[in-house]
């Protein structure tokens, strides 16, 4: 079963993804899920994020593959870039991203 | 537990942990035994350490700055680089101060004013004199720690090394993260940003097989799990401590790198406090490799087989085969094993106490307070009911009620030792000021007593202990003329005696000049003459205001403020102060004080319809008044008691009350200190839990009375006070000896 033809669902985050917004982000991930196992998720207006937020993504990307989609990552802020890196999650995620200069 | 829960538990072990950093530092001068020293040494570096690890965590970056230059410096004396000497006890002493402000005003939310900001940055600047100049004791390093100990790199020289660490160096660090931790308020990526600052994160893997899909998922349990590979020169316990906010509920193996046997025998010592097993934690300290310990327990596992049908009770200890085997040395087992005892040991401590706040514990005994007077009701309602069963029931709920009473009363109860201990710094550094030698001896100090007393009796006793080190401990060249040795003593005791706690403050120095005394009282008008004065008639002359027999001021005392003060504080505890001394020997001042402040045993008594409460610890005996002695109450006011004078007075006459007395008038003898006295009553009723009200304001004043209470019946009953009754007492019969001395 190939899903790829599929319109992606697209969200923006705004804000911060942490342990405070876990819950909200996640129905929306939901959500978003229920209607397209392919998403793609802006993160650039992301301004700060922590383990919740990481797992997120990293079961959100889970639950896609399981179902056949894929989750792709696009316009990581910063902050989500430094994490990523940290955690050494980037190839995980296997997404291009943008290494800026500073 | 919430990031405000968190931080209050940082300010609380921040306290624990400079006080007890204050202790070693003040203990470590006596150590002898390098064992002692190198412990005491590594216990004020862990202090520190901790706080600043904690601070980090917290974003505390005041309390940071400064504790990582202290930490430095005494990672420096830890690693024998330097010497601990006494300039350098005194340094850490302020800086101990100075962390202590620091944490007080994160607590209070205060900022810093400009003079400690002032002392903040002299403290570093003196520390990092430290750091700057290498003493000579490089020689002594060597042979403490043999060519092979690796290197101190700097920060800096790790980074110009180009990354080229040798993977065997590096900690591994293993963490699965329990499903509460982000709940709680922790984030594992800020331990890993706060481990960064102590070396570098080589690599980090992420592990998160334990994760469902995101249907499945709860956004708000952590799922993860991190190896970590890791560079730093800190010590196992420094690094340990990144994850000391969340060790209860995470999976923490921390594998050192590769390193020396002596060393891997300290790093046993400092393993977490997981339940670990002797042969993983060998592995983990790197001594075995995994294949090695699987070769040890395949060899067990033969040797088992083969005695299965024999005793399993001689089955060999694993620790003992890895020895024999030749695996490992003897030493670092014994660690090994020693760690696992140990363990055991704090496991088991750490069971047996709680923290609880002081205001729950304070409600607790308001309400047992109440619960007492309920219960007295009770008692009353069932003797008036005359029904037995109700009776019985009654005094079973009595009984408990005052078992519930004694239980809660013993839960304020906290030893007097912690602080007695806060002396040795009081005497640490007004005896360096005054440039004396002195020795402060603590004993008793298990004994226990209320916590608001506790709280209370610090300042009056800091006062006394530094009058008997400024006045009392002569100068050496005195002490040397007096035949005593140059060091002085000052002893602190506390003991239990008949319902109270005696605290004693002790000195072998001058002593109180008992002529001076009565020179200046008399100068100061407080005295008329100096006759019939006894000693210590004479030495509570120096509680009056403003009553100094000091030559010369000093800033520490002398300036005759004070020991009214010390005085009041004593007398507002319920307690009482006396003085026993001996020109050129030395001086004790006893400080008597009541165990507890809310709830007593008392003794209730009838005097015409006033009911009087006596504290039962006072209550020596109960007799009847001699027949002689009835209804004289304008003759003698002394009889004998089995041969013994025994001075009393009336309780009608005292308070005034109208009426006569009865036929049969009854004696209670109370005892106080060393001194008793017969209280003359009409009725004894017997003993009576008694909940302390105290008095308002306006009869705050009145001799002879230390508070109220309320009894079963809604009446109110004045509790006697004691002490100030049988100073009463005996001034009176002194009056009349005197006085009969005259008519001779």
């Amino acid at each position: 079963m190939d899903n790829t033809d599929q319109v992606p669902g697209k969200w923006q985050v705004e804000g911060e993804m942490t342990i405070f917004t876990a819950a909200s982000i996640k129905e929306k991930l939901a959500a978003l899920l229920s209607a397209s196992s392919r998403l793609e998720i802006d993160l650039s207006g992301v301004n700060e994020i922590d383990t919740a937020g990481v797992q997120l993504l990293l079961a959100t990307k889970k639950e896609c593959q399981a179902k056949g989609g894929d989750l792709t990552l696009v316009h990581h802020s910063i902050q989500v870039l430094d994490v990523l890196d940290l955690c050494n999650l980037t190839t995980i995620f296997g997404d291009p991203v943008v290494i800026s200069s500073n | 537990m919430g990031m405000e829960e968190a931080l209050q538990t940082f300010f609380v072990e921040s306290h624990e942990l400079l006080q007890e950093m204050e202790d070693r530092l003040l203990a470590i001068q006596g150590l002898v035994v390098d064992e002692d020293r190198i412990e005491a040494i590594n216990a004020i570096f862990r202090a520190a350490h901790t706080i600043k690890g904690s601070a980090g965590l917290f974003g505390l970056d005041g309390i940071v700055e400064f504790t990582h230059v202290l930490e430095s410096v005494l990672d420096k004396v830890r690693s024998s680089q330097l010497v601990m000497d006494a300039d350098m006890i005194s340094l850490f002493l302020k800086c101990k101060d100075h962390v202590s402000l620091l944490v007080g005003l994160e607590e209070s939310g205060g900022v810093l004013q400009g003079s400690d900001q002032a002392t903040g940055q002299a403290l570093v600047a003196q520390l990092s004199a430290y750091l700057q100049a290498p003493q000579t004791n490089t020689v002594h390093e060597e042979k403490t720690h043999p060519a092979i100990t690796y290197p101190h790199l700097d920060p800096l020289a790790l980074e110009s090394a180009g990354g080229g660490v040798v993977d065997n160096d590096n900690w591994h660090i293993s963490i699965e993260f329990g499903p509460d931790v982000l709940r709680n308020g922790m984030d594992p990526l800020s331990i890993f940003r706060y481990l960064g600052t102590m070396g570098t994160i080589v690599q980090v893997g992420t592990f998160f097989d334990r994760l469902p899909g995101l249907s499945e998922m709860d956004p708000e349990t952590c799922y993860m799990s991190y190896l970590i590979n890791f560079s730093s020169e800190a010590d196992k316990t420094t690094i340990e401590s990144a994850f000391e906010f969340v060790q209860e509920d995470c999976k923490i193996n921390i594998l050192p790198p590769h390193s020396r046997i002596a060393d891997f025998v300290s790093v046993i010592k400092g393993l977490p406090q997981h339940d670990l097993r002797i042969g993983e934690m060998l592995v983990q300290c790197g001594t075995l490799t995994e294949r090695e310990l699987a070769a040890v327990l395949a060899y067990q596992a033969a040797q088992e087989s083969g005695q299965n049908s024999t005793e399993a009770g001689t089955k060999q200890p694993l620790g003992e085969m890895v020895v024999q085997a030749g695996f490992v040395q003897p030493a670092v087992v014994e660690a090994a094993l020693q760690k696992q005892s140990q363990q055991k040991k704090t496991k088991a401590r750490q069971q047996q106490s709680i923290r609880v706040d002081a205001e729950k514990l304070d409600m607790l005994i308001n309400l047992i307070g109440e619960l007492v007077i309920a219960g007295a009701g009770v008692n009353i309602v069932a003797q008036r009911s005359g029904r037995a069963d109700m009776l019985e029931a009654a005094s079973t709920l009595s009984r408990l009620v005052e078992e519930v009473r004694d239980g809660a009363l013993n839960l304020r109860m906290v030893q007097i030792g912690e602080t007695f201990n806060r002396f040795q710094r009081v005497v640490h550094d007004v005896a360096k000021d005054l440039g004396k030698e002195i020795e402060l001896l603590i004993s008793g100090g298990d004994t226990e007593l209320d916590k608001t007393v506790v709280e209370k009796i610090g300042d009056p006793l800091t006062h006394l202990v530094r009058n008997s080190i400024d006045h009392g401990i002569e100068t050496a060249d005195i002490r040397a003329a007096r035949g005593k040795p140059a060091q002085g003593k000052v002893h602190l005791n506390a003991y239990h005696d008949s319902g109270s706690i005696v605290i004693e403050v002790q000195d072998d120095g001058g002593g109180l000049n008992r002529d001076k005394i009565l020179a200046k009282a008399l100068e100061k008008g407080l005295v008329e003459s100096v006759h019939e004065m006894s000693d210590s008639d004479v030495f509570q002359l120096i509680f009056e205001a403003g009553f100094s027999t000091a030559d010369t001021v000093s800033n520490i005392s002398g300036r005759g403020v004070g020991m009214d003060v010390v005085r009041r504080n004593i007398e507002a505890l319920r307690g009482n102060i006396e003085i026993q001394s001996k020109y050129t020997v030395g001086t004790t001042i006893r400080i008597r004080l009541p165990l507890t402040l809310a709830i007593i045993d008392g003794f209730l008594v009838r005097v015409g319809q006033s009911h009087y409460v006596i504290p039962l610890d006072m209550v020596i005996e109960c007799v009847d008044l001699p027949e002689e002695n009835l209804n004289s109450s304008k003759g003698s006011n002394y009889f004998s008691l089995r041969g013994e004078v025994l001075p009393y007075m009336r309780l009608r006459d005292t308070f005034e009350i109208d009426g006569e007395s009865g036929r049969r008038e009854s004696v209670v003898i109370v005892k106080y200190g060393n001194t008793r006295a017969g209280l003359v009553v009409d009725t004894l009723l017997g003993e009576f839990q008694t909940v302390i009200k105290p008095l308002g304001k306006l009869f705050e004043r009145i001799k002879g009375i230390g508070g109220s209470t309320i009894l079963g019946t809604g009446e109110v009953a004045l509790i006697l006070d004691i002490p100030n009754l049988v100073q009463q007492v005996v001034r009176k019969d002194h009056h009349e000896s005197s006085r009969l001395q005259v008519r001779h």
